[in-house]
């Protein structure tokens, strides 16, 4: 069974590498994505304020997987298209960035007021206010709810197959298909638990850094 | 005269919560506004702070206009102008607003460094001199949530006095001292005065405004209804409210 095992890893490896291509691509794209969208929630312009949320409700109110699907199939009908991997990066940071941008929100929100007002009788600018002031106590509050929607967005990944590419979970179906045995899916499944038993332990250590303070 | 306001008004969508007023405050004094909750004492002081726009009248904070009534509307200084303005004007909150995240110095030098582009040295040095003569010495690396409400105060002071304003506004400045650390708040607020500043303070506390102030106001619902020096207020007997007032 070892090396039933051994001769499974090189798809395996290629299907991870895939999985991790979308999801540190999605993190690093959604997270910023999400601070403007939580701005644009909380902006005192009501056309800024009207379309994020229009844009919130429509994203968090389809699943991920109609929104691959869409951009994917749909789009080129109106003559926009885009390669598989690129379509499935716009679904997933576009559908992150709703989630993210609902989280920041509440952050800020949870920011006392006199906070505020101490920056501005410092004669701090509403931008130094928002980099120095608010957003480092902001990342604090959010940091369990940002964890969990980290775990989730790796079993997420797991939705590109929909539009054929080749990432963890179908590398193991494809094997498990073709062996007739469940063995590559249950490695599947480990990985799985390995990826988030490691995301899990990296977001325990920032929760400490960030626990300097009350 | 560091501080004119003239005929302030203010509303809050149909309350009005200052109504015409009027006083100022000379060089080195030290003014203690009094009153009970809802007098408008609090949104006075953040007008003068600019944390609050009124909706007519003056204020003059050492000879420059934050704003000045221009047909019954109070026109506003431009922000570059208001930076400048605000700069003369420290203010202490109630219930302090230091930054949870940064430590006691850190606090101390923010703005200087990122305000007004002091060098990180000479504004560190500035903050420990601060920090000594508030005794806080030992606590530079500390954070906030790990001091007393006291030095959480003396902080604020501090952090408020590294801009080096000439009028500093403290709101309800012993609402959350024990009433032993009320003669150390009074020592500190009387160094400032040494140091050419100028103090207007809020408070309920009549043993402390009798023990700091020179020049005393009593609001009562948006309205000045007594000014004048501290011995004329403390032995008006004859106004009634502020008979019953004292007697609190």
């Amino acid at each position: 069974m070892i090396s039933y095992i051994y001769t499974l890893l090189p798809s395996m490896a290629d299907g991870l590498i895939i999985t991790l291509e979308i999801f540190f691509l999605t993190l690093i794209l959604s997270i910023p994505l999400g601070i403007i969208v939580s701005i644009g929630r909380l902006s005192e312009i009501k056309f800024l304020f009207k379309i994020t949320e229009f844009y919130i409700w429509v994203m968090r109110g389809t699943p991920l997987m109609l929104q691959i699907v869409f951009i994917f199939f749909g789009l080129p009908i109106v003559g926009i298209a885009f390669d598989r991997f690129t379509a499935v990066l716009i679904a997933f940071v576009l559908n992150y960035g709703a989630y993210f941008g609902e989280i920041f929100r509440g952050g800020m929100e949870s920011i006392d007021k006199g906070q505020y007002e101490a920056a501005k009788v410092l004669g701090l600018t509403s931008y130094k206010t928002f980099i120095r002031i608010i957003l480092p106590q902001m990342f604090k509050v959010v940091l369990p709810s940002i964890a969990n929607e980290v775990i989730t967005l790796v079993k997420d990944t797991s939705l590109v197959y929909v539009v054929g590419i080749g990432e963890l979970l179908r590398a193991g179906k494809i094997a498990s298909n073709r062996d007739v045995s469940l063995i590559p899916l249950a490695l599947v499944g480990i990985i799985y638990l390995l990826l988030t038993a490691i995301f899990t332990e990296i977001f325990n250590k920032i929760e400490k850094r960030y626990s300097y303070y009350e | 005269m560091i501080l004119e306001v003239d005929g302030l008004n203010k509303s809050f969508g149909r309350k009005q919560v200052l109504k015409d007023i009027s006083f100022t405050l000379e060089t080195g004094e030290i003014l203690a506004i009094i009153g009970p909750s809802g007098a408008g004492k609090t949104t006075m002081l953040r007008c003068i702070n600019s944390l609050e726009k009124c909706d007519n009248g003056t204020i003059k904070i050492d000879g420059s206009y934050l704003c000045k009534d221009y047909n019954n509307k109070s026109i506003y200084a431009s922000s570059e102008e208001m930076k400048f303005i605000r700069k003369k004007v420290g203010l202490v909150f109630q219930n302090y607003n230091l930054f949870p995240h940064m430590s006691v110095i850190e606090n101390i030098v923010e703005a200087p460094i990122n305000v007004f582009g002091v060098s990180k040295n000479e504004a560190k040095d500035k903050a420990l001199q601060l920090l000594n003569t508030m005794g806080l010495e030992d606590k530079i690396n500390s954070y906030p949530f790990e001091l007393s409400g006291g030095q959480k105060q003396r902080v604020a002071i501090a952090r408020a006095c590294a801009l080096e304003p000439k009028l500093m506004c403290l709101d309800e400045p012993t609402s959350a001292l024990d009433p032993e650390l009320r003669e150390e708040i009074a020592g500190i607020i009387e160094k400032l005065v040494d140091n050419g500043m100028s103090i207007l303070i809020i408070t309920h506390d009549m043993v402390f405004a009798k023990r700091i102030a020179n020049k005393i106001i009593f609001m009562e619902d948006g309205r000045i209804v007594h000014e004048g020096k501290k011995a004329e207020f403390f032995n008006n007997y004859e106004d009634d409210r502020i008979r019953k007032f004292i007697a609190l």
